[in-house]
């Protein structure tokens, strides 16, 4: 049976498999029912510094993996050492470590008794080797395509390919059981014409089961070249409908943002009602949805910029060093900066006319998209500083909901329902002064 | 004569005005609508430092093309808040004693690298100021960036800031340096996608930066720093969309377009001896000289002023 090309990730890639449950968006866990947030995925780790890149490709793809396959421009033709079968699980760490945080915050007892405090904030998410094979480079020509190396990789077969025009490299593809889509014609020229190669991943299943393994790790390769781009074009050749990218960039120096394509930052902290955390992730989805229609798909948010060895709060720990590691960052031993930007893009053919390209810049500055949500203090009110705190709810409940309108566009009576309120802000049944100054003697010989 | 009298007065309008308009209108709409990252301090800053660095060396009476040895340093605070406003739109910084630092690099290059007219009269600054100043502060290291596609890629405010800018660019008569760079940019963006074959929307995408308007109609069209000539202007404007190309597309670097035009400008004294022309006046804005014209500042024969009354005579 002939492979398919997936194409999500980073792109490249030329057609193929349907992705069936996406996880669930940024790391949060949500209900199967949700697994169709942001599919079509595609998750890429950049670590760069100078003109070194270490490019780490994650795929949700869930379907059979003898119909997977991955197919990079890459700029360079890798040697068996430039490319790695990485952890499964430290792209999803990164993930939940840098996606925008729902933190819950608990109001205090406004009477309080000695010994208690305002609670400190905490986050409600829970948040949550290779082997050497053989290493057998070589350079084919065959029918104009030129097999510049091949390589096993755990249990990947790779290959990086040139050619000297897209009609050999496509036929050469087609012919070896890849399903490429006419449209790539085009696209894959562009990329010859830029001198890059092809580098194309298959699973030899024989060596997955003798490996034991059950999900598709990410492949990662390192190059040296002054081109920071990610070349989306080739993925959306067969593209149906929008797609999302999230891509984690990893420096030594700064936040890194995109050089021809509009930056923005999300929303960097909202306040918005309780009831926001029984599906917080259905929330984001609708607030993201609202940020691409207002300001259209050619946009690239950044949604955390922050140095990778803290947080706060803290979704999930930080990556440690050896996991830095593991995703390629080579200057641990002379330099402990790292810095991590989180980017995220939802783009089409037509709002994504060119690669991205990318830029490290000096800013070190933390930045985190934070929704935040206050518990009411529903305890029994035992002085005059109760009726001040109940009072001083109305208008709070009036923000949040504004807020939330604002971010999600709902309407108001939709989010007063949810709410629990009535137009005065005010719960069924809800009393501004719960509590009743008694007489000086009451409490005399109690 | 009625007519006259009214082209003399419109003459008379600064185009510098025209620009600080322009410049500040696109400040305001980049900070509270395009969402710049920008702290108010910030602005306030460069802003700040930019006519303090303008008012001293006026106090000093460093050199100026327009001051002659005899007179005193006129504190010319339009082309200081025209830097300003320029480093406030482009220049992003972590802290803002970098942006104060760049406004007196700005203001500090305009005095400190200047080379003789090649007609002999007085001498000229060689960078535009604020591209002078980012291209510095980016060669020493400092921790500074460009965010290019901030205005996003909207053909409609590309046009608006060509509007404004067109403004400025006629009102100093030196609209073919914008044009012809724009002419020049566009072969090498549509050329560079034909050859790798590229569909067109990719360089209708980048053509449609609003960064590439603010800097076809904003910088390089200083009438300081560009060449005296029409044609030397011409040479000098696809000169930079060359060398940007070069260093976009072979080079794979960011900021091409500023690059180019620092190096570029290295050239402008050449251009000038090859190409004469006369100096720019920012208080007669005119288009540059006839070969007749300088023949005769030459010639030491004074030629007579035109309706724009700035010939300078040497």
């Amino acid at each position: 049976m002939r492979s398919r090309v997936f194409h999500g990730l980073l792109a490249l890639l030329a057609v193929c498999a349907p992705f069936e449950a996406a996880r669930a968006f940024c790391g949060f866990y949500v209900a199967s029912g949700e697994s169709k947030l942001f599919n079509h995925k595609s998750q890429v780790v950049l670590v760069r510094d100078e003109d070194r890149t270490v490019m780490t490709l994650a795929s949700d793809y869930e379907g059979d993996p003898k119909e997977f396959a991955l197919v990079v421009p890459v700029p360079v033709v890798l040697k068996r050492g430039q490319i790695h079968v990485g952890d499964s699980s430290l792209v999803g760490k990164l993930d939940a470590y840098s996606a925008p945080r729902l933190v819950e915050y608990h109001d205090p007892d406004p009477c309080p008794v000695a010994g208690l405090s305002w609670g400190a904030p905490r986050s409600l998410l829970s948040a949550k080797s290779m082997a050497e094979v053989s290493v057998s480079a070589e350079r084919r020509i065959d029918q104009g395509v030129r097999i510049e190396a091949r390589y096993e990789v755990d249990e990947y077969d790779v290959l990086i390919l040139s050619a000297d025009d897209s009609g050999s490299l496509l036929t050469w593809l087609t012919r070896h059981g890849y399903r490429v889509p006419a449209q790539a014609n085009r696209v894959v020229a562009s990329y010859l014409n830029q001198g890059m190669k092809f580098f194309v991943a298959k699973v030899d299943l024989r060596r997955r089961a003798a490996r034991g393994l059950t999900t598709l790790r990410p492949l990662q390769i390192a190059y040296e070249s002054p081109r920071f781009m990610l070349p989306v074009r080739l993925g959306m050749a067969n593209a149906n409908g929008p797609q999302e990218l999230f891509v984690y960039a990893v420096t030594r120096t700064g936040r890194v943002e995109a050089v021809n394509y509009r930056n923005l930052k999300l929303p960097e902290s909202v306040e918005v009602p309780a009831f926001v955390k029984r599906d917080f992730s259905s929330v984001w989805r609708v607030a993201f949805d609202r940020l691409v229609d207002r300001n259209g798909m050619g946009v690239v948010y950044t949604e955390y910029a922050w140095n990778l060895t803290t947080c706060d709060p803290c979704p999930s720990p930080p990556l440690t060093r050896e996991e830095q590691r593991a995703l390629g960052v080579w200057w641990l031993d002379d330099d402990p900066s790292v810095f991590v930007t989180r980017l995220h893009a939802r783009y089409d053919r037509a709002s994504f006319p060119e690669d991205l390209v990318l830029q490290t810049t000096a800013d070190r500055a933390n930045f985190q998209c934070r929704v935040v949500v206050h518990n009411e203090w529903t305890g029994e009110a035992r002085c005059e500083n109760a009726n001040t705190y109940r009072k001083s709810l109305p208008s709070r409940r009036a923000r949040e909901a504004a807020a939330l309108a604002e971010l999600t566009g709902w309407p108001l009576d939709r989010i007063r329902t949810s709410m629990g309120v009535n137009t005065a802000w005010l719960a069924a049944g809800e009393s501004l002064t719960p509590y009743k100054t008694s007489s000086w003697w009451e409490s005399l010989w109690k | 004569m009625t007519g006259g009298n009214s082209r003399s007065l419109r003459r008379a309008v600064d185009p510098r005005a025209y620009q600080i308009a322009a410049l500040s209108t696109l400040l305001v709409l980049g900070l509270f609508r395009f969402g710049f990252d920008v702290p108010l301090t910030h602005v306030a800053v460069t802003l700040t430092s930019a006519l303090a660095g303008q008012w001293l060396a006026a106090r000093m009476g460093w050199p100026s093309a327009r001051a002659s040895s005899t007179s005193r340093t006129p504190f010319e605070w339009r082309s200081a808040l025209i830097s300003g406003l320029s480093l406030c739109l482009l220049l992003r910084a972590p802290h803002a004693v970098w942006m104060a630092l760049a406004a007196f690099v700005a203001l500090g290059s305009k005095f400190a690298l200047r080379v003789p007219r090649a007609d002999g009269a007085g001498t000229k600054h060689i960078l535009n100021p604020t591209n002078g100043a980012i291209v510095l502060l980016l060669l020493a290291g400092a921790p500074v960036w460009l965010s290019p596609s901030q205005w996003g890629h909207h053909l409609g405010l590309a046009l608006a800031v060509a509007g404004f800018g067109s403004l400025v660019v006629h009102r100093s008569a030196r609209s073919d340096v914008t044009l012809a760079f724009l002419v020049a940019w566009a072969a090498v963006l549509f050329g560079r996608a034909a050859w790798v074959g590229q569909a067109w929307v990719a360089p209708l995408h980048q053509l449609e930066n609003g960064s590439v308007a603010l800097y076809a109609f904003h910088m390089i069209s200083d009438p300081k720093t560009t060449p005296d000539s029409r044609a030397g202007r011409i040479a000098f404007a696809c000169l930079v969309a060359l060398g940007a190309g070069f260093v976009q597309f072979v080079l794979f670097r960011t900021n091409g377009l500023l690059w180019s035009l620092a190096a570029a400008s290295l050239f402008v004294p050449l251009l000038d001896r090859w190409l004469p022309g006369r100096g720019f006046e920012w208080s007669a804005p005119g288009t540059g000289a006839h070969r007749e014209e300088v023949r005769h500042a030459q010639s030491g024969i004074p030629w007579p002023a035109r309706a724009a009354g700035g010939v300078r005579t040497v």
